[in-house]
């Protein structure tokens, strides 16, 4: 089975929830998720930041939907790593 | 998520704790001052009947707790959707199903409940001795007296409340809105006493 472990993502989002509520609601989607969250762009009404995840077997659609909860717009993927667990036993 | 952290989240996105609590002093403030007025012009008037008072300061006191949940939810909630509107533009995308989208939503209503609540039950707090003394109970004071009393004390407590806030001291705070009361007073005594 091939799992994502890591997956890195370009994100806008309004400046409320604040950076650290938004990476909470992302590490809550999935049991053992490590969120890192950096902001690199401040706009009047909006941030642009990265948000990389790590996790056993991340799942990218409850990810993006905690994302679209937060009022946040996903957009773009720009690295990911995955394993093929079979392999790797 | 229970529904007091989801309050409070949604409060907290859409930055309105402060407009909540403002609320919550102003009309909080304009329920004990109306109670306080009527309660007074019953006094200085030609002696009325218990229940006749009663029914003039809850009707009153119903009156400021509708008025205050309908202007707070048709303003609260004009100023939420154009909030939305303006972050939705930034955003370029719906963000209708979002938390900010709930917010929009619920946030005007829990604006409203404090806005109206806030007066009608520190109204109800001032009428309480007059349903005591009404229900046969005896007071150490005139009820009229112990409703003035309990308003004041109300309006105390408000002062203490924006002291807090402010970091200031709460017993100056108090005694500044305990004046206000004092020249409410004073004017009803001035100009409905005669």
């Amino acid at each position: 089975m091939v799992s994502v472990k890591k997956i890195v993502l370009d994100v806008l989002k309004p400046h409320q929830p604040n950076a650290l509520e938004f990476s909470k609601a992302i590490a809550k989607a999935g049991a053992d998720y490590r969120v890192h969250l950096l902001v690199l762009e401040m706009d009047e009404n909006t941030e642009t930041i990265q948000i990389e995840i790590e996790g056993n077997a991340i799942d990218f659609k409850t990810i993006q939907s905690a994302i679209t909860d937060m009022g946040g717009s996903l957009h773009s993927i720009d690295e990911v790593e995955v394993q093929n667990e079979a392999d790797a036993g | 998520m229970s529904l007091l952290n989801q309050a409070r989240f949604l409060l907290d996105i859409t930055r309105t704790h402060d407009i909540v609590r403002r609320y919550f002093v102003v009309n909080g403030f304009d329920g004990a001052l109306t109670m306080l007025g009527l309660i007074i012009g019953f006094l200085v008037s030609a002696p009325a009947n218990l229940s006749v008072i009663i029914n003039v300061c809850l009707g009153a006191a119903i009156a400021l707790g509708v008025s205050g949940m309908s202007s707070a939810y048709i303003s609260e909630s004009a100023e939420r959707r154009r909030a939305l509107g303006k972050l939705e533009q930034a955003m370029i995308s719906d963000l209708h199903e979002s938390a900010h989208g709930d917010a929009t939503r619920w946030v005007p209503l829990l604006i409203a409940l404090v806005n109206g609540l806030a007066p009608f039950v520190i109204s109800l707090l001032i009428l309480l001795p007059l349903w005591i003394f009404d229900a046969g109970i005896s007071l150490p004071v005139p009820p009229l007296y112990a409703a003035i009393i309990v308003a004041l004390l109300l309006i105390f407590l408000l002062g203490v409340f924006l002291g807090r806030i402010a970091g200031t001291s709460w017993l100056r705070s108090g005694i500044q809105t305990l004046l206000v009361a004092v020249v409410t007073a004073v004017l009803i005594y001035l100009f409905a006493g005669h």
